[in-house]
């Protein structure tokens, strides 16, 4: 294993194969997305309860999830920097944080506007809300700090301990909804028993979320190259990759 | 020679309680904003006791989470800046005792008289007569939760030239939870039901930033100090 992952510790490396990952992430979420988001909006059955504003689910839900996703991403980034000093971890940290601030930031509104119809109001200081707010103010707050210190060694080092001291945020997130009755929902999906909802409403948000998730991961390959890119912009070989695309 | 770790520790404990009754601004400061901040709501708000009452736990841990985010910065910057901390650092005693004595010196600064003053601030808020145990015990739980947190931030900051605002910035939401716990806890306490579930998550948070933010204060201190 880890004689198959050494070779990409190498910044040169990593930054062709994850040009080469970008396509291939593009088309498979497009697809996905187009198809996952016609059924959901499309031919989805309206819930017996809340109609058809419960349409908004199919992006409210999965951004939600990946904003989670993301932070423990990047947390798991952050050990592996601070652990084995790998100078490509500290890269993907700076590259996942404002993905994730997007994706919380449209959680947030796309609950607040499914809020409005379902419980009368745009913003309740619900435990689940808040928070995912304060999952907001974690990734502006690792955002921020990177951006505050001139050397970027030391800017992925801070936001390394960081990005792991608010780890312990996300299992108040996701288990606010038990651990407080509050207006939000209960879980519907990451019940491993048995989902509480119909298939024909399962199926395409699991193709909503994957196609969602393979968005990021495209995402997250761009901003890494550039990242990449950034932190190694005396090497030689960035000097060719520059010459190479200046010569066009 | 080497000393023992009890010894390094009420070494740095008896330096910083030294340093700070030398300069007495740090304590007075942050108490005297502490009172300054709590004094204000009465007056934006409103004197009516009713809704005094119903505010003043919030109002007097908000107000106690901004002052100690005042005090923070004493805690490592003047040391990195005539460059002690350093020299602290690559003592052979473990990082982990220096930095605890330090946050404990930074607690007993301006945690403790807070607690002391916070009683007399809830008769001028009109503080239910049950809660202010409660409003006692969370504050004496909660303020080193305060200071331990606070302390990583302060860290993380310390080697910037503008740290102050992004200090605010990293510690307040991790603040967050301690904040939403205390005044449930008073509130509760003012309604006369039962508070100690509130107090053991506390409780909880305070063990657990007690054994776990030396380590990342450890750690953000390398990386501050290059």
């Amino acid at each position: 294993m880890w004689k198959w992952l050494h070779p990409y510790a190498n910044p040169e490396v990593s930054y062709h194969f994850s040009g080469k990952l970008i396509p291939w992430f593009n088309v498979i979420s497009a697809l996905l997305l187009i198809t996952g988001l016609f059924f959901a909006l499309a031919y989805s059955p309206s819930d017996y309860q809340q109609g058809e504003s419960v349409r908004i689910f199919y992006l409210h839900v999965p951004a939600a999830m990946l904003s989670m996703g993301i932070y423990l991403g990047m947390a798991i980034a952050a050990l592996s920097a601070l652990v084995w000093q790998l100078k490509l971890a500290e890269a993907s940290i700076s590259a996942l944080a404002p993905i994730g601030a997007v994706f919380t930031a449209i959680a947030l509104f796309t609950g607040a506007a499914w809020g409005k119809p379902m419980w009368g109001t745009w913003w309740i200081w619900d435990a689940r809300l808040t928070s995912e707010l304060i999952l907001l103010f974690l990734y502006l707050g690792v955002i921020a700090l990177q951006n505050a210190f001139e050397d970027k060694a030391l800017a992925g080092k801070a936001a390394s301990v960081l990005a792991l001291v608010g780890v312990v945020n996300l299992p108040i997130i996701h288990y606010s909804v038990e651990w407080w009755n509050t207006l939000h929902q209960g879980a519907t999906i990451s019940k491993f028993e048995k989902p509480s909802m119909s298939t024909d409403m399962l199926i395409p948000f699991v193709i909503c979320f994957f196609g969602f998730a393979f968005m990021v991961a495209s995402l997250f390959c761009y901003r890494f190259k550039a990242e990449i890119l950034a932190r190694n912009s005396m090497r030689p070989w960035v000097k060719a990759i520059a010459n190479k695309q200046g010569a066009k | 020679m080497a000393i023992s770790y009890r010894q390094a520790f009420l070494t740095i404990l008896k330096r910083d309680l030294t340093i700070a009754i030398r300069h007495r601004d740090d304590i007075v400061n942050p108490l005297l904003f502490f009172i300054i901040v709590v004094s204000l709501f009465p007056l934006g708000i409103g004197p009516a006791s009713n809704t005094l009452m119903k505010i003043a736990p919030g109002v007097i841990w908000v107000a106690a989470l901004l002052s100690t985010l005042l005090s923070l910065e004493r805690l490592f910057k003047n040391d990195h800046q005539d460059g002690s901390l350093e020299q602290m650092l690559l003592s052979p005693c473990p990082t982990f005792i220096l930095v605890l004595a330090k946050i404990f010196a930074h607690w007993l600064i301006t945690g403790l008289p807070l607690i002391i003053i916070a009683p007399l601030l809830g008769v001028l808020l009109n503080l239910h007569q049950d809660s202010y145990l409660a409003l006692m015990l969370t504050l004496l739980l909660g303020t080193p939760i305060l200071s331990l947190l606070g302390a990583i931030g302060v860290a993380l900051t310390v080697g910037l030239k503008k740290g102050g605002v992004l200090l605010s910035l990293l510690v307040l939401p991790l603040y967050i939870p301690v904040l939403i716990f205390a005044t449930s806890a008073v509130d509760s306490a003012s309604m006369n039901m039962p508070y100690n579930g509130q107090l053991a998550i506390i409780a909880a948070l305070f063990f657990g930033s007690l054994t776990l933010a030396p380590f990342a204060v450890s750690s953000a201190l390398k990386v501050s100090t290059n």
